[in-house]
């Protein structure tokens, strides 16, 4: 059974179809990147992958759950499940650490355990636990606001381990990380990935860590997949047509 | 510009004949605006009175001073009293605007029409002068502490509420989808995502109204709410001034501590 099935969605905002007619499915254990330029529809698929957009057309199915048609909390259940990771870090920088990291937590804790954590923050030994695999013990219990670019981004990695979920979603996870950083925040995904046995799907600008660390790449443009195809078959031809010009194209 | 010509030689000048005549008119009408407006100031006054002003200005002055020193003591009562309207108030009124703001912020309502009816009560809250409020209330409960508390409270949930929501509206809308897509419920992503955003504006708000309401509830007194404002009020209709005098010198200092500690807070929070 695939994880994410979708079946011919369209996603519009206004008159602009940011997703058009796309079918598409994604099996446990697999490393998926989708590459594309700015504007291709890749942040958007992610954001209908774990339902925090439902699409104007068409029927994204999670974890054998068609998204669309549950229960507010009967989709949060299945969000339990989805982990993502954004681009420009998404945390709540006036924040401590840990409570980023125990957010978490949230699609299991009950209203009262959240709370009560932001006073007293609770399971702190797997947020430590978290921010050790990540090699950022020691900021616990810094502002999350003071910490550098890398060290947020391993951060909100830490929060998807803390939540534990069978796949992970990654929206341009090193786009404003150096070219070292990036590929060492990309091979710490690959490794925690592979160690629990959990499914990503990462959107990247770089074609060369797609290639690096995926084993399944989705070209899109415009809002169409204009390829999927194991790592290993792409072509540099492919690419370059992915990335060519409007009016060249 | 426009040009003219005048024996085959060129001209130029700012404006063309009508503009200028239009503009011309309008220095007109202006300037005999200015001057109906002075005639009307004018025969309000009774001119006599603002020539010996600085006089009677320097008199009462000098009747203040010295400052009625022995007096003093006594004020200790309406002077803690005021601190506790201006206190109670700004928890009231902070209270009563905390959820307030949420149901008016567009990011937070639970839906338009409950959006409209915050709005509403903040814009009522707002539009009435706390001074105000307090004649109303004195009418209403009869002269005391209680009627300055919630004449300051009623106040203060409008300018807060305002401020509330306002930041509420500012947050950053990304670390709120981050959370929701943990599977959080709706509270929690209040809890998680939006309050921490706010939380510094809200407490820097919050001390801001309780240093402004120090100020204010100085004056409920004058209509019988209780506070320094009703020795103020018996000190000049008794026209003792030594009194008055120190009143103000009071108040000054009390207002200088509220000053001092709101701005101690600010610093330790934001």
């Amino acid at each position: 059974m695939p994880l994410f099935d979708l079946q011919r969605v369209t996603q519009r905002f206004g008159d602009v179809a940011a997703l058009a007619e796309t079918s598409l499915s994604i099996y446990p254990g697999e490393r998926v990147a989708l590459v594309g330029s700015s504007g291709a529809g890749k942040s958007t698929l992610l954001r209908l992958l774990n339902g925090t957009l439902l699409p104007s057309q068409g029927e994204v199915w999670a974890l054998g759950h068609p998204l669309g048609r549950l229960s507010s909390r009967q989709r949060r259940r299945v969000q339990r499940q989805i982990g993502t990771i954004y681009q420009q870090f998404h945390l709540v920088e006036p924040l401590r650490v840990v409570h980023n990291v125990n957010a978490g937590h949230l699609g299991r804790w009950p209203l009262w355990k959240a709370v009560l954590s932001l006073v007293y923050p609770l399971e702190r030994d797997r947020a430590i636990a978290a921010l050790h695999r990540v090699g950022i013990p020691e900021k616990l219990d810094a502002r999350t606001e003071n910490l550098s670019g890398g060290q947020q981004q391993r951060v909100a990695i830490a929060r998807v381990l803390v939540q534990n979920p069978l796949v992970i979603l990654a929206d341009e996870p090193v786009s404003s990380l150096d070219p070292e950083r990036s590929r060492d925040v990309m091979a710490l995904l690959r490794e925690l990935v592979v160690e629990d046995g959990k499914t990503l799907v990462v959107s990247l600008h770089t074609v060369e860590l797609a290639r690096q660390f995926c084993d399944r790449i989705i070209g899109l443009r415009q809002g169409r997949i204009v390829f999927d195809a194991p790592t290993a078959a792409i072509s540099d031809a492919m690419l370059t047509q992915l990335y060519a010009l409007e009016d060249e194209g | 510009m426009p040009v003219s010509e005048l024996n085959g030689q060129k001209i130029w000048q700012r404006r063309d004949r009508p503009t200028a005549i239009k503009h011309w008119l309008m220095w007109l009408v202006g300037t005999l605006i200015v001057l109906w407006c002075w005639q009307i100031i004018s025969d309000a006054t009774t001119w006599a009175f603002v020539r010996d002003s600085p006089e009677q200005a320097m008199q009462l002055i000098a009747r203040m001073f010295p400052p009625n020193v022995a007096y003093a003591p006594t004020l200790v009562r309406p002077l803690w009293d005021t601190l506790n309207i201006a206190t109670l108030g700004s928890i009231m009124g902070v209270a009563i605007a905390l959820p307030i703001s949420f149901l008016a912020a567009t990011n937070t309502t639970p839906h338009p029409i409950v959006r409209s009816i915050a709005l509403l009560m903040i814009v009522t809250s707002r539009s009435i002068n706390s001074l105000i409020w307090a004649l109303l209330l004195v009418a209403i409960l009869g002269p005391g502490l209680l009627a300055g508390v919630l004449a300051i409270g009623l106040r203060s949930i409008g300018f807060v509420g305002k401020l509330f929501f306002e930041a509420i509206e500012e947050i950053d809308r990304e670390p709120v989808e981050a959370v929701t897509a943990t599977g959080a419920s709706e509270l929690q992503v209040l809890s998680y995502g939006i309050v921490p955003q706010v939380l510094p504006t809200f407490v820097g708000v919050s001390v801001f109204r309780w240093d402004i309401n120090i100020r204010e509830s100085t004056v409920l007194g004058l209509v019988g709410a209780g506070g320094i404002g009703v020795q103020l009020s018996a000190a000049v209709n008794g026209l003792q001034w030594g009194r008055v005098c120190t009143i103000f010198i009071v108040i000054f200092l009390m207002v200088l501590f509220s000053e001092w500690v709101s701005a101690k807070a600010r610093k330790e929070i934001i």
